[in-house]
């Protein structure tokens, strides 16, 4: 590579770099006008972008520009316009039986769509995005068999109260006592057989006999004689195939000894009567809605 | 060694060179009259015609409804996942390109593409505004006087005014037509119609009244592309050169009995829309518009010479002429393999799409299973399954429609929110509906992985169903 000796190429009368390398040398056009006007023209809408428009990042924020633009502000407009339009079917859906949507289908509609969204935002956590729940207390939302009665009024009430959940008055309680400390570890076993017995799984008959009493001592006043549970109490069916802490005999005999305690949260207070309502209403359309 | 730090490097700008199109009659300007006429009369009535398609549904017989996702074509109704339709077609206007490129040469630019055929019509007004050819050129070179300002304000008037009709029958094949007439004019349309009327009335105007030949020459890709569908079988405009060269003044002297039959009249330069002359050969501006062929013509019917020195002629056949042989038959031209092939493959598309309309469905389906959980385990220790199905009604009335299991299943079906298993899906609209399919406690397809199964959906009124397969997942265990 030589020294800078810039000079004139004669082929194309264009000036060359001076740069050489194995007799190459490099023409130094310069940039097309049209280019450079645009390249100015950028950097001049660049300046007044930045007076116009939030630009130059500060500690906390931006400068705010003078037009005041913000995408925040923008958004929030844009929900207060979609909730200004779905203000007379919120108002319709708050003013009206819970029960009787079904026979509204525009209402039903729109329920079952803001509900989705309620869902997905403050449900999916623990009964997961498809609402099957979860083995270890989040129970499955999509099957026949509901805690706490599965009509549209009972939904609405376990999503208002919660359920075991101590800041709310009104939300419903159950609570199954820890068999450990009341019941000896053969006994806790015979009550295990029985159970299993009761939803026809593989089991000690002999076991399960001696069980049948300590049944109707200890459990049947929630769980009622048959097993079938209660819902007004929140006790569960024991004769189905649907267990929220396990069907193995492992799982019950930990159910037994230690209790369980799983705990809904109220969300009357979080979230307003309407969209309640809305999440009520798609859990309900999720196939196990009574 | 000169200075030549002074001297500026060429440039690489071509200034245009004015071109004024002499007026032209004969059998090829005839031709190109009725072609322009017919495409012109497609181009701005199409819109205004009527296909009554029942209540639901537009009534406008080519309709492109961005909107509703639907493009009416008379009889046909698309819906974006049949754009192979359009697809094919664009396919069969490429290789059509190929076939007649292939045969006559660029028969596409000289006859019927748009550029040629308003460019045709702006000189048209040109020409009646202000004269023939030495009537325009003197206007171009006059001074700008109070006449040349009339006659010029004129004429753009006339051309932004077609222009505008251009702009503004293109919006009609995007909404119905009589509305939007109503819509543009008391300026209740939406913005998208105002700036295509716009933008296109700008290109008809200026690629129209002002840039012309320099579309072809400068922006069009097909003159580039039609060097390799070309051939030296293909008929294309060409100057018999044998013949005409020398050229030279028309002389009774005895001189002249050695000139060619060309008498350098420049008839067929003056004709030309993009201003070259035939005689040079093939070349990048021939649009082959033929006009240059109807001036020789008649000049040469006026010197008492036969007529086709400037012809329709392939180059391979000028190349046998001028060795004294004579040219092949226009039918051997084009029955060539080349030719068959492009017609057989342009034929065979056709012959598809045209099956694949006639075997069209109007009613389809599709199943997506729910795989958030992929089962349910009710109570009684059945298993559910849910499948999301869209059902597409692509007919204008209502319809009910039934949904069934294929074969003889002990499952039990259910559709989300209905009692029944028939749901009614609104003309010309796809409808969500989910369906419940339940398998009792320890059945084969409960205790099973995956079981086929088909659904099945039918409209008994017009006794047309639709299957499409799916997959039970039961527990596995």
């Amino acid at each position: 590579m030589a020294d800078n000796k810039r000079e004139i190429d004669t082929a194309t009368n264009t000036e060359t770099t001076g740069h050489e390398w194995d007799g190459i040398r490099e023409l130094d056009t310069p940039m097309p006008r049209w280019w450079l006007i645009t390249f100015y023209i950028t950097i001049v809408w660049a300046i007044i972008y930045t007076i116009f428009m939030p630009a130059w990042p500060m500690i906390n924020s931006a400068t705010p520009g003078i037009l005041g633009y913000s995408s925040r502000e923008e958004v929030a407009q844009e929900l207060a316009a979609a909730n200004e339009v779905n203000a007379p079917l919120d108002e319709r859906l708050a003013n009206m039986e819970i029960a009787s949507v079904v026979e509204d289908p525009e209402l039903l509609r729109f329920a079952t769509a803001g509900g989705g969204a309620i869902f997905r935002n403050y449900c999916s956590q623990c009964h997961g995005a498809g609402a099957a729940g979860a083995v270890g207390g989040y129970p499955n939302l999509l099957d026949d068999d509901w805690l706490w009665g599965g009509t549209l009024t009972d939904i609405q009430q376990t999503l208002t109260h919660g359920i075991r959940y101590e800041e709310d008055p009104d939300t419903r309680y159950s609570q199954m006592p820890a068999f450990g400390d009341i019941l000896e570890e053969e006994e806790i076993n015979s009550l295990v057989q029985y159970v299993l017995s009761l939803s026809n799984q593989e089991h000690d008959a002999e076991a399960a006999t001696a069980g049948t009493e300590l049944f109707m001592d200890n459990c049947s006043v929630c769980h009622g004689e048959d097993g079938r549970g209660m819902q007004d109490q929140g006790a569960p069916n024991l004769t189905d195939s649907i267990w929220l802490y396990g069907g193995d005999p492992e799982s019950i005999a930990n159910t037994i000894h230690d209790s369980r305690f799983g705990i809904m949260p109220a969300f009357g207070g979080r979230l307003s009567d309407e969209d309640i309502r809305k999440a009520a209403i798609y859990v309900h359309t999720l196939g196990g809605g009574q | 060694m000169t200075d030549v730090s002074q001297s500026k490097p060429p440039s690489l700008y071509a200034a245009r060179e004015p071109v004024f199109p002499r007026r032209v009659s004969g059998k090829f300007r005839t031709l190109k009259w009725w072609i322009m006429g017919i495409t012109l009369a497609i181009y701005y009535i199409t819109p205004w015609l009527r296909w009554d398609r029942g209540p639901a549904l537009p009534d406008q017989a080519v309709l492109v409804d961005m909107a509703n996702r639907r493009f009416y074509f008379f009889f046909i109704e698309i819906w974006p996942q049949e754009f192979y339709f359009v697809a094919g077609l664009l396919i069969m206007a490429g290789l059509g390109l190929f076939l007649f490129t292939a045969a006559l040469g660029r028969v596409w630019c000289g006859y019927t593409c748009p550029q040629t055929v308003w460019t045709d019509l702006f000189i048209l007004v040109e020409r009646w505004i202000e004269g023939d050819r030495n009537a325009r050129v003197r206007l171009f070179n006059a001074k700008w006087d109070a006449r040349k300002i009339r006659l010029r304000l004129f004429k753009w008037t006339v051309w932004l005014l077609i222009a505008v009709a251009t702009g503004g029958a293109w919006v009609f094949y995007f909404a119905d037509a009589p509305t939007l007439l109503v819509d543009l004019f008391t300026l209740q349309a939406p913005l998208t119609a105002y700036a295509s009327v716009f933008i296109l009335t700008a290109t008809t105007f200026i690629f129209g009244g002002f840039m012309r030949e320099q579309v072809c020459i400068y922006m069009c890709p097909w003159p580039r592309i039609q060097g390799a569908m070309m051939d030296e079988q293909t008929i294309t405009v060409g100057y018999r050169a044998w013949r005409g060269e020398p050229r030279g003044k028309h002389r009774k002297s005895a001189e002249a009995a050695d000139l060619g039959d060309c008498i350098d009249c420049s008839a067929c330069v003056n004709v030309c829309p993009t201003g070259i002359d035939i005689r040079d050969g093939q070349q990048l501006a021939c649009i082959t518009c033929a006009l240059c062929i109807d001036a020789c013509d008649d000049v040469m019917d006026k010197i008492g010479k036969p007529r086709g020195l400037i012809d329709y002629v392939t180059v391979e056949d000028q190349e046998t002429e001028t060795r004294g042989g004579t040219s092949v038959s226009i039918i051997r031209r084009i029955l060539r393999p080349r030719i068959i092939v492009y017609t057989a493959l342009w034929g065979a598309i056709g012959l598809g799409l045209i099956a694949a309309l006639v075997m069209r469905t109007d009613l389809a389906f599709s199943i997506e299973p729910v795989r958030n959980p992929v089962n349910v385990v009710l109570s009684d220790g059945s298993v559910r399954n849910a499948y999301e199905l869209r059902l597409r009604n692509m007919t204008g009335f209502d319809r009910d429609l039934e949904i069934s299991l294929e074969g003889s299943r002990n499952m039990v079906l259910e559709l989300q929110g209905q009692d029944t298993r028939s749901v009614t899906v609104p003309a010309d609209e796809t409808l969500r509906q989910r369906v419940y399919l339940t398998a009792p406690a320890n059945s084969g397809a409960a205790t099973a992985g995956a079981t086929e199964i088909v659904m099945t959906v039918s409209d008994e009124n017009s006794e047309t169903t639709a299957s499409e397969p799916t997959i039970f997942q039961g527990t596995g265990r």
